[in-house]
């Protein structure tokens, strides 16, 4: 029997983003139905690296990510429960002059949007962090980036908007969505929910949803391929990235140094993933090589999980071309958890005055139909 | 044509016998090993030449222990035994592996899963003082390195391995001051008619019972609680019998382990459907009679699919590997199928008598405090499982480890996982199977990170 649900909203998609949306919006007086697959915040939200960085972002990214800095500090309180959010810093190290170079270049570029990032040559970084590996010759330092635990911030925002009153579906995977009249009608096996707006923030799904409505777009799969030691004596002080990608590590409180690099294997339609065996050795050799203290340390496990990329690895967020009061917001490709708390709030902006404060022209769905992207990445970085 | 690669996991009985199977039907079967000789837990061997002989290190198994460890070296031509292996995660057609000389893989048409058991935990106040072991680590101790676990040894369990363990140390000339079980002994007696489905097994269990009794050592039955005192290590032991009274007893070690669980990892890794057993009450890879997995191409034969022991650990390494030689296309010989199939359904039967003689310690659980450790890796409570399962909606065992860390150590759950899924379907009211398992996730079990790990 299918259960009818009259929302002014419904979102499908339980992770970061969607959650707090839902959170927005209910604080906004709206009624919302939200629509997970599987569990909240156990999708890309949960099994990614937990950075919380602004640097080495895609310059489109920082308005976002300098919005969301702020709500890191407030989560805790906020959700009401600790995320371990820590402002470790964040270094992204150089391995050449010429990744030195492209690191200033960097730190002038991110200046203009108020993000000040400390260059740090060998000696200084050597005279800070003993335990660097000699091939770093130059780091760049943001002292506010940081991370947290991903596997805590997503439930905690779904809990938050529930006791707000969203009405929070968990394995309630959407079958169809469409819009008729004034509304849209969203069903799960044995659920329909009808709203006024639709919100698509379906992570690797979302490409299917914005398909219903006219909307191509050439959403991939990115599968991260991630691993955890035994607890070590604390010594890694800083989150850790590197020029060009391919490693990034941090060390929790608890004394897990945990690592990424590459990618394993996913299947987005069976939504099954694995970590692959090339990618988790490679990391740990290039885990040597910029932390040699880590030789000799046991991996305790590996895992992954699906996000969704796109072509220039930044997301599609804004509202729809095609269908009134359907909002995207997906495609974060690989980087949208320190971005997931703002753009909830992005997301209501949308709904209730149908624009954002934040430039959003960067991240509108239909720049794929035009020739040229609007901006390339500096990096490959999929570092999260 | 080529010949298929047939990869073994596992040189206990099952593997052992699986090997020998294939070997005589004209195969080379590789066997990977994590130990350094043949024999599994059940008859581990010492390490090198230690002058101690097998009768006095295995008793009455003696003799099955021998053969078993015998076979590997008598067809070192027909199977290619590798020990010292760790096989850490299967995907695909294909096995991870750390040896001595680093990470390897391994490829394989046609792949065996015989990786055996370990002690079932329970946490109980105490249990992670020094000096407390599992009655298999307990009796590990004193197969393979010939030492006791103390001077003064308690010894507590749920299952045959208690008068076996404790029989063993006695026989040592170790001072065992308690053998405790938290079982009735009114359920064994119960049971003992249709046991006799194995009579050899069942008078050994009867002789050590006897032997027991004749060093005034009897095993008390039906007890009701137990807790381990001391101060930085095992002081005493304290327990509660069938009757109520309390009792104390002085020791400076403890073996206590309730049954056993299958090391499944592998099967899980390798995407082997699970079914939940409700009388075990544990999850296990679906099994047919035969050996067969739920995947084409992968078996599996001993403990480590289901608990049955040696016997009929040896018996399903032979008929699973000539049901692999039937996929192959050989020819097998269909009496001997025949006598295989009736073995184990003897055994089947005996199995499930033991089962029912010695029932899940649920009293133990029900009475375990909130400051009780439950995941001694992470060092996290049972009052933190519950407050995850009461005030966060962990009502799901992954979902729980995700927000708890129970079973993110070291032991990836192998020790505590299924403590915490009973607790965890006792904080949530709800049936055990509800809860479900913790995903296996690689590695099996730690792997360093190495210079050269990349190469």
């Amino acid at each position: 029997m299918t259960e009818r649900l009259r929302v002014d909203v419904a979102i499908v998609g339980g992770g970061i983003a969607g959650c707090a949306a839902a959170v927005a919006l209910r604080e906004a007086g709206l009624t919302v139905a939200l629509l997970e697959k599987a569990l909240c915040g156990a999708g890309a939200s949960g099994v990614n690296f937990g950075g919380v960085r602004q640097q080495g972002r895609n310059l489109a990214e920082l308005p976002l990510a300098r919005r969301a800095r702020p709500l890191w500090d407030q989560l805790n309180e906020r959700l009401g429960e600790d995320v371990e959010f820590e402002a470790s810093g964040h270094l992204k190290l150089a391995r050449s002059d010429g990744e030195t170079a492209q690191l200033e270049r960097h730190a002038r570029d991110v200046a203009e949007h108020g993000l000040r990032l400390e260059l740090l040559g060998a000696a200084a970084l050597r005279a800070e962090l003993p335990w660097l590996g000699h091939d770093v010759v130059g780091a760049s330092l943001c002292a506010e980036d940081g991370h947290a635990n991903p596997r805590l911030v997503g439930p905690a925002f779904a809990r938050l908007a529930r006791r707000l009153g969203a009405d929070v579906r968990e394995h309630a995977a959407v079958l169809s969505a469409m819009r008729g009249g004034d509304e849209f009608e969203t069903r799960t096996a044995d659920l329909a929910v009808h709203s006024r707006y639709l919100v698509n923030c379906a992570g690797i799904g979302a490409g299917r949803i914005a398909a219903a409505f006219g909307e191509d777009v050439p959403l991939q799969p990115l599968v991260p391929n991630m691993l955890v030691t035994e607890p070590l004596p604390f010594f890694i002080s800083r989150s850790i990235g590197v020029c060009g990608g391919g490693i990034y590590l941090r060390q929790i409180a608890r004394g897990n140094a945990i690592l990424g690099g590459g990618g394993g294997w996913g299947d987005a339609d069976s939504n099954h993933s694995r970590p692959l065996t090339g990618s988790s050795l490679a990391a740990m050799a290039n885990a040597i090589a910029i932390v040699p203290a880590l030789a000799g340390a046991h991996v305790i496990r590996s895992w992954t999980g699906i996000d969704g990329k796109m072509p220039d690895l930044i997301p599609v967020i804004g509202r729809s071309r095609t269908t009134p009061n359907l909002i995207h917001a997906f495609g974060f490709s690989g980087h949208g958890f320190q971005l997931g708390p703002v753009v909830g709030e992005i997301i209501a902006e949308l709904v209730t005055q149908g624009r954002s404060v934040s430039p959003l022209e960067p991240f509108s769905i239909d720049r794929f139909a035009n020739a040229a992207p609007a901006s390339q990445p500096i990096d490959v970085g999929i570092e999260e | 044509m080529t010949e298929p690669i047939v990869v073994i996991v596992g040189a206990g009985p099952a593997g052992v016998r699986a090997a020998e199977a294939l070997a005589h039907a004209g195969l080379r079967p590789i066997v990977l090993d994590e130990a350094a000789r043949p024999g599994g837990q059940i008859y581990r061997q010492p390490p090198g030449a230690s002058g101690r002989v097998s009768t006095d290190i295995y008793g009455f198994d003696a003799k099955k222990a021998t053969a078993i460890h015998r076979v590997l070296s008598d067809h070192t031509d027909r199977i290619d035994h590798r020990p010292d292996t760790l096989v850490w995660n299967v995907f695909g057609p294909k096995l991870d592996l750390l040896t001595a000389d680093g990470y390897r893989e391994q490829p394989f048409d046609h792949l065996i899963l015989a990786t055996g058991a370990m002690d079932r935990v329970l946490p109980f106040p105490g249990w992670t003082l020094p000096g407390v072991f599992t009655l298999g680590g307990a009796q590990v101790a004193l197969k393979a390195q010939g030492v006791s676990i103390g001077r003064r040894v308690a010894l507590v369990g749920a299952g045959p391995l208690l008068p076996l363990v404790t029989h063993q140390y006695a026989k040592a000339g170790v001072s065992v001051v308690a053998a405790l079980d938290v079982t009735a002994f009114g359920s064994k007696l119960a049971q003992a008619p249709r046991m006799l489905a194995s009579a050899g097994t069942l008078a050994k269990g009867l002789w050590y019972t006897a032997r027991n009794r004749l060093r005034r050592l009897d095993v008390r039955y039906g007890v009701r609680s137990i807790r381990v005192e001391g101060d930085g290590r095992v002081e005493a032991l304290r327990w509660r019998d069938a009757a109520g009274h309390e009792h104390r007893v002085d020791c400076d070690a403890v073996g206590a382990s309730f049954g056993l669980r299958p090391e499944a990892q592998l099967a899980d890794l390798a995407g082997c459907r699970f079914v939940f057993d409700v009388d075990a009450r544990q999850w296990m890879p679906e099994r047919s009679a035969e050996g067969r997995s739920s995947v084409p191409g992968i078996y599996l034969a001993g403990d480590g699919a289901r608990i049955g022991g040696a016997d009929v650990a040896e018996l399903q390494g032979r008929r699973t590997a000539l049901a692999l030689l039937e996929d192959l296309g050989r020819a097998v010989d269909r009496r001997e199928l025949l006598r295989l199939d009736r073995g184990l359904a003897r055994q089947a039967r005996f199995r499930r008598a033991l089962d029912a003689a010695y029932p899940y310690p649920s009293h133990l659980l029900d009475a375990v405090g909130d400051d009780e450790i439950v995941c001694r890796c992470e060092g996290i409570t049972v009052g933190a499982l519950r407050q995850a399962a009461h005030e966060r909606d962990a009502r799901e065992i992954n979902r729980t480890k995700a927000f708890t860390r129970i079973g993110m150590g070291r032991c990836q759950g192998r020790v505590c996982g299924e403590a915490a899924a009973e607790l965890l379907a006792r904080a949530c009211d709800s049936d055990l199977e509800r809860v479900g398992r913790l995903r296996g996730q690689a590695p099996v079990k730690p792997i360093p990170i190495v210079v050269g790990s990349g190469a």
